[in-house]
């Protein structure tokens, strides 16, 4: 009898996914045998689960960090363990660990403290780094698919109230259409190079062995629909605010970054590494794109009262920024996003916290007036604030600013001036509704009392991080930017 | 044998079918079984070039295909019930609480 | 060599037409006359005690949820079973790792109570 020869297992290169996944297992396990003490060897509360997972995520980023160095291609050529993915995942990761860090209390806060909460979004974030790590259209849909189902349930944990579970069905129906489109276009790239291994698919084209050119022209566009959904790109946005805002605001903070992050770690593996050999036939497709998300995401945003609905156009128009990196197709493009997202991480998750930490049981705040004055009674906070919307901005020094100068440099290096331009109109556009926030906060008079704050040291210890890692990467962009550069996909 | 083209073609139009009843439907169930019938749709598609490739890929995806879209059912078929406790209707038109 | 399929072209036009034209002709020429006992779902049986329109409880949908997850995760034991010999040990370790996350679920959702009906 002939055995079948089974390839290569090598578990280093997806030790991290390991090491979130059971540590996800173990938090939903741990917790059915919690009502249960005496099955379990030892004595354990409900209030440590959160810690267990904020371990694992800290483990499972350490062990990102050791990827660094040379290549890895594992199970066949369908794990890619290379810099830019270990990047994406240290994004990953970070973006985890402080939504961690701000859920703890605001979970409690809202009567929402089941553990299963904390397995998601560990699961979550295996499924985003399996996107990052892939390198095969199979890992692309797999990773996505454990990502999104998870961010379907999140986004609809707080389920005694309307709007979340409004909010979940809109991202499950509309994410799920989106997931048709996807595979339909991973379908017919399959049978137009004979592979769903994206360097396979690239020698394919290089090597001009095509089956049919009009099938990887077709897939190609329909990808461009599938991906641009996940990533919130503009004419496929329309679910982002509603779930923004429906959404419990720490899961918010948690898909407005790394989900986002996935899917462009996600778009510049599959587009850059598969489809880099007829990058003239999407490229003009991903430029009307990208200078319509930046274009709608601003305007939108300046006309919203509701700070988690403006911080969800602020997040379109971010999108657009990075596809601007896309188009590009080049080095600088490439260590412009990984640089982007990271501060981006930082901002983002901020800003989302301060609004978390203004907010309580019934009666979250969240229309912009309800800033007015804040600076007059927290003035750290309001300081802190400000910062991460000078930083969304891009205002120097901050790292928003270093992010966008890169972002526009690639793409008139690449000789897309027209593009540049229009983002740095936008620019313009976007300070005018993140400078009015500032605004209210230091010279509008408050109106309404503002409530003494109640911070927990978790929570505190995640503005920290925010607020440091935004101003740090600001100033001493080289570093990271060293870093970013050698994880490059070129 | 049937030719390559015709099962391309069965499956384009299923999922055309797919789509056009994800936009004209109302009903949640609906659209989500428009949905399955995408995806089952590109598993044709799949299965077909897999055939005709003589490549195993393709099968394999069919099978990642299928699991995924029965946990996606799952977690769908949830979170239609959470809403309907919350407010008894399965009309997409009616949940309208976030505005668009 | 269509020849070979006249005769079965000549059964589907005459059984296609006997059909519409039955259903026709009962149409046009049957009386229509409509009282309760006739318009309900078994004609010669009993009464309906309740109508078969009512809402179920929501307790079948967790179990079809839970059906549809255990049952399609079988699929995969289905190629593993075809190759079991061939994949040897490796497979069976593998497939062990596959069942005992499945079995995690398992316990999950017992513990959970979501398998007791009442």
């Amino acid at each position: 009898m002939e055995m079948i020869q089974t390839p290569e297992i090598n578990l280093s290169a997806i030790c991290h996914i390991l090491t979130l996944c059971v540590t996800g297992l173990l938090i939903l396990v741990l917790d059915l045998f919690i009502n249960d003490q005496k099955l379990l060897p030892f004595k354990i509360d409900k209030k440590l689960l959160p810690y267990v997972a904020l371990g694992g995520v800290i483990l499972a980023g350490i062990s990102s960090m050791n990827d660094f160095g040379p290549a890895v291609y594992a199970f066949n050529n369908t794990i890619a363990a290379d810099n830019f993915a270990a990047f994406f995942n240290v994004i990953f990761c970070i973006g985890t660990a402080l939504t961690i860090m701000i859920s703890i209390n605001y979970m409690e806060q809202e009567d929402l403290n089941h553990s299963e909460y904390y397995a998601l979004l560990l699961f979550a974030t295996a499924g985003m780094m399996l996107m990052a790590l892939a390198a095969s259209l199979i890992t692309v849909f797999l990773g996505l698919e454990l990502m999104s189902i998870s961010l379907y349930i999140l986004a609809g944990f707080n389920r005694a109230k309307v709007e979340s579970t409004e909010s979940a069905l809109k991202y499950f129906l509309l994410g799920a259409f989106a997931t048709g489109f996807l595979l339909y276009g991973m379908a017919l790239i399959y049978g137009a190079t004979g592979s769903t291994n994206l360097k396979e698919i690239a020698a394919a084209i290089k090597g001009d062995t095509l089956n049919s050119a009009t099938l990887l022209y077709l897939g190609t566009g329909l990808m461009v629909i599938g991906l641009g959904f996940k990533v919130a790109s503009v004419p496929f946005h329309m679910w982002t605010p509603d779930v923004y805002e429906g959404a419990p605001t720490a899961i918010t903070a948690f898909m407005s970054v790394g989900p986002k992050a996935a899917g462009f770690a996600a778009f510049f593996r599959v587009f850059l590494v598969g489809l880099g050999g007829i990058t003239d036939h999407w490229v003009s497709l991903i430029w009307v794109i990208a200078a319509l998300t930046m274009t709608v995401g601003n305007l939108t945003a300046l006309a919203q009262t509701n700070i988690k609905r403006m911080l969800a156009y602020s997040s379109i128009s971010h999108a657009g920024y990075v596809l601007v990196a896309l188009v590009a197709a080049n080095e600088i493009g490439s260590t412009a996003v990984l640089y982007y997202m990271l501060a981006y991480a930082f901002m983002n998750i901020g800003a989302f916290t301060v609004v978390i930490v203004l907010g309580k049981k019934g009666e979250e705040n969240l229309n912009l007036e309800d800033y007015s004055g804040l600076a007059s009674r927290h003035p750290l906070l309001g300081f802190t604030m400000a910062v991460f919307m000078f930083s969304l901005a891009g205002i120097p020094p901050l790292a928003g600013f270093f992010g966008k100068f890169y972002i526009f440099s690639a793409a008139i290096k690449a000789g897309y001036v027209g593009l540049a331009v229009i983002g740095l109109l936008n620019s313009v556009v976007a300070v005018f509704y993140y400078l009015r926030i500032t605004v209210l906060i230091y010279i509008k008079d408050p109106v309404r009392e503002f409530p003494p704050l109640s911070i927990s040291p978790f929570t505190l210890a995640a503005l920290v991080i925010a607020v440091i890692g935004t101003i740090q990467l600001g100033i001493f962009p080289s570093w990271i930017l060293e870093i970013a550069q050698s994880s490059s996909l070129f | 044998m049937v030719p390559l083209t015709h099962y391309l073609l069965v499956s384009a139009i299923l999922f055309s079918l797919g789509v056009a009843g994800v936009m004209l439907r109302r009903n949640v169930i609906m659209i989500f079984m428009s949905i399955e019938l995408m995806l089952n749709a590109v598993n044709l598609t799949f299965v077909a070039f897999s055939k005709f490739l003589n490549n195993l890929d393709g099968h394999i995806f069919t099978f990642m295909v299928m699991t995924v879209a029965a946990a996606e059912a799952a977690v769908g078929l949830a979170i239609v019930i959470a809403i309907f406790r919350n407010k008894p209707t399965a009309n997409v038109d009616e949940i309208n609480l976030l505005k668009l | 060599m269509l020849n070979q399929y006249l005769g079965v072209l000549i059964l589907l036009v005459l059984a296609t037409g006997t059909a519409v034209g039955m259903l026709t002709l009962t149409s046009l020429l049957g009386p229509k006359k409509s009282f309760p006992d006739k318009m309900e779902p078994f004609e010669c049986g009993k009464k309906p005690i309740v109508s078969p329109r009512q809402r179920f409880s929501v307790k079948f949908y967790l179990t079809a949820v839970l059906f549809i997850l255990f049952d399609i995760e079988a699929v995969f034991l289905y190629p593993w079973a075809i190759l079991f010999k061939k994949l040897g040990w490796f497979g069976f370790v593998e497939m062990l790792l596959f069942i005992v996350v499945l079995g995690i679920g398992l316990v999950y959702v017992w513990k959970k109570g979501a398998l007791k009906w009442e």
